[in-house]
């Protein structure tokens, strides 16, 4: 069973008299362990559907099953109580919780989503901060690291919890190329050795080369040769 | 809990400097209640305690119907002798009473072989007024304040008589009385000293003996006016006067007289407390109304500020609560989150505010501040104090308020949507 499951799914916003058609009738699966990448021009719908991937927003109608689950009828409670469960989320802006260091800021979600003992948590944060590369500025503030190291720390907290799948929406879209490089390695480096699934967003074409599956939006529609390849099961 | 504890202090002391106007504004608050409660409850305490010690006694009882047309001191409307009789075993048995005293109410005609006025008498037991009424002899500001209050044939007379009559100490002067039957009678006193006038009922009549007033009124039995009685601990006030009311209304007049009583049905006896006999008595209460108004400030205060500072901090924070909330918070603990921030805003005024309050209680009591009651000399020391009823009640009220406040601010982050709040700038 794939790990996302997506038919006809379609997104309508209301914006005011009008109805603003943001996914026209989508259809995909995503296998578990891929690295895969939404492409597309500003406006064709990315966010939306990475939002309703994550739960974060209902689709309008259509199939859509995340981890088993159809996740089109949860509500606030059970879709925040999933998202806690099986998804990391890695933003644009980073947003690390700025009165936290680096190290409660990874541990933050195995105390405030899931409850884990002490010993267990502390066995885990110390584990992401090595594989990040952020063992030596696990004290310090958010505001006292660069772009790529807040970056990093995000990958470090949507992993922490042993999600099976991370939704990174323009990971990389506020870090120079270089960094940014680097942090999509980092996220398949993770996704080769813990097995998540890694589904980003961007719109540069650079970037997206480095995706194993990349489906391209346009207009909230899917454009139809769409896997570069199928990798990942290894 | 532990760690949302540290979440809201991090963010508290994050934002430093509106944290401390914040709770600086509650402690002020909490201070200003504070003090107000303490030094007015302390002028409270004096001013009540010249009614009942230098006049009234903390309660009196009268023949029913005496109080209501006390104005003309009524000598129709007296305890009969036997009437007294029971009142005296009843107020020996209660144990919070500490004395008390009869008296006879009389208004007289007074003069000094020149000019006459007119003049509120009260006759009583030397003894027995002074143990019930202890401030009186204090007011004596001519003439001895040593030995008995007065002697059978002396009189104390008000200072205002005194100067409007020119008498002084040692001059003999004369009372001229209509007794009951309406007959006249004369009798030639020495002035034994010169009262204070306080204001307040009673606060301008003089004082003879109980036996001497009897002989003016030419009375065939020893009839009473009033009863003053001193309790042993003011506090018990209320509880006292229920027992007491209880106990007297089983004492019945006589036939005619119980019958004139009306509504009351048997009672022959009425029982006051200092406070339905004292106009001053709404001085008092005005204070207390004035306590709940600055209470009611106080509370305003922090709700305000913390709703204020609470507002502010979730507006600011809206991204980072998206933020939490998308990676799967439950909002109940986000909630608790804010209510956290609130109720530690509020812990830290009411502590603080608490601290310098009782600081400042005890410094004054240190200094002994001291006014001037009235026109007596002695300044009566303020003694300030509060209660740990007071300090805990105000204390837990500021800790409610702010958690109140927080309330809403908070409902509001733990509502929100993660992608409205993700994408506000
Ligand atoms: N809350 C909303 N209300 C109304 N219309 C919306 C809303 N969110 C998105 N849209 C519209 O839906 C369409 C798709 O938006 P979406 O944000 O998914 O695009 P995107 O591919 O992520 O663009 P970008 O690359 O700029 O982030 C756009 O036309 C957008 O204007
Ligand atoms: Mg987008």
């Amino acid at each position: 069973m794939s790990l996302v499951f997506a038919q006809n799914l379609q997104k309508t916003y209301r914006s005011g008299e009008v109805d603003v058609l943001a996914v026209k009738g989508v259809d995909f699966t995503i296998e578990a362990k891929s690295f895969v990448a939404f492409v597309g021009p500003s406006g064709s719908g990315k966010s939306t559907l990475l939002n309703m991937i994550g739960c974060l927003d209902h689709p309008t109608s259509g199939k859509l099953t995340v981890v088993n689950t159809d996740v089109a009828t949860l509500d606030r409670r059970a879709a925040a109580e999933f998202r806690g469960k099986h998804i990391g989320f890695v933003f644009q802006d980073f947003n690390l919780i700025p009165v936290l260091t680096v190290y409660e800021n990874i541990e933050y979600p195995l105390i405030m989503v899931q409850a884990w003992p002490e010993a267990k948590r502390r066995k885990q944060v110390t584990r992401l901060l090595e594989a990040v590369g952020m063992s030596g500025q696990a004290s310090k503030r958010p505001d006292q690291i660069s772009g790529g190291q807040k970056q990093r720390v995000a990958i470090a907290r949507a992993l922490v919890t042993d999600a099976k799948l991370v939704l990174a929406d323009e990971p990389t879209a506020n870090l120079d190329h270089d960094t940014a490089y680097r942090i999509i390695g980092l996220m398949k480096t993770m996704r080769d050795e813990l097995g998540t699934t890694f589904v980003f967003s961007t719109h540069d074409p650079k970037i997206m080369g480095e995706a194993e599956v990349v489906f391209t939006l346009e207009d909230g529609r899917m454009q139809q040769p769409s896997a570069k390849a199928v990798a990942g099961h290894a | 809990m532990l760690n949302i504890l540290k979440i809201a202090v991090r963010n508290l002391t994050r934002f430093g400097r509106r944290t401390l106007l914040t709770s600086s504004l509650i402690t002020l608050g909490i201070v200003g209640v504070l003090l107000f409660i303490a030094v007015s409850g302390s002028f409270k305490a004096i001013m009540i305690g010249q009614f009942t010690d230098a006049m009234l006694g903390h309660l009196e009882v009268h023949h029913k119907g005496y109080v209501a047309s006390i104005d003309s001191l009524p000598l129709n409307l007296n305890m009969q002798p036997t009437m007294v009789e029971k009142v005296d075993q009843v107020l020996k048995k209660v144990d919070a009473v500490e004395s008390y005293s009869e008296r006879i109410k009389l208004g007289a005609m007074f003069s000094n072989f020149t000019e006459t006025t007119s003049i509120r008498i009260n006759g009583v037991d030397p003894v027995k007024e002074a143990a019930t009424t202890p401030l009186l002899p204090g007011r004596i500001i001519e003439g001895s304040k040593e030995g008995a209050l007065i002697k059978p044939g002396e009189i104390l007379i008000p200072t205002v008589l005194a100067r409007g009559m020119k008498v002084k100490v040692g001059d003999t002067i004369v009372l001229v009385a209509t007794n009951r039957d309406g007959s006249v009678n004369g009798k030639t006193f020495v002035v034994r000293g010169i009262l204070e006038s306080i204001s307040g009922p009673s606060g301008k009549d003089g004082y003879i003996t109980l036996n001497d007033a009897r002989d003016l009124l030419r009375m065939k039995e020893p009839e009473i006016s009033e009863i003053a009685i001193r309790l042993k601990n003011p506090a018990k006030l209320d509880q006292v006067y229920a027992e007491l009311s209880q106990e007297l209304s089983g004492i019945a007049g006589k036939q005619g007289q119980s019958a004139m009583a009306g509504k009351g049905g048997g009672a022959a006896l009425e029982v006051h407390t200092w406070a339905d006999l004292s106009p001053f008595a709404s001085i008092v209460r005005m204070i207390d109304l004035l306590a709940v108004f600055i209470k009611v400030m106080m509370v305003s205060i922090v709700l305000i500020s913390v709703m204020n500072v609470m507002v502010m901090a979730v507006y600011e924070r809206i991204r980072e609560i998206g933020t939490i909330s998308a990676i799967g918070t439950p909002p109940g603990r986000i909630l608790s989150l804010f209510l956290t921030e609130g109720l530690l805003l509020g812990l830290g005024g009411a502590a603080l505010g608490t601290a310098i309050s009782l600081a400042v209680i005890y410094a004054l009591n240190v200094w002994k501040v001291s006014i001037h009651f009235g026109m007596q000399e002695q300044a009566i020391k303020l003694s300030p104090s509060v209660s740990a009823s007071d300090v805990v009640t105000i204390a837990a009220m500021v800790v409610i308020m702010a958690l109140l406040a927080s309330l809403q601010p908070a409902w509001k982050a733990s509502r929100m949507d993660p992608i409205t709040a993700l994408g506000h700038v």
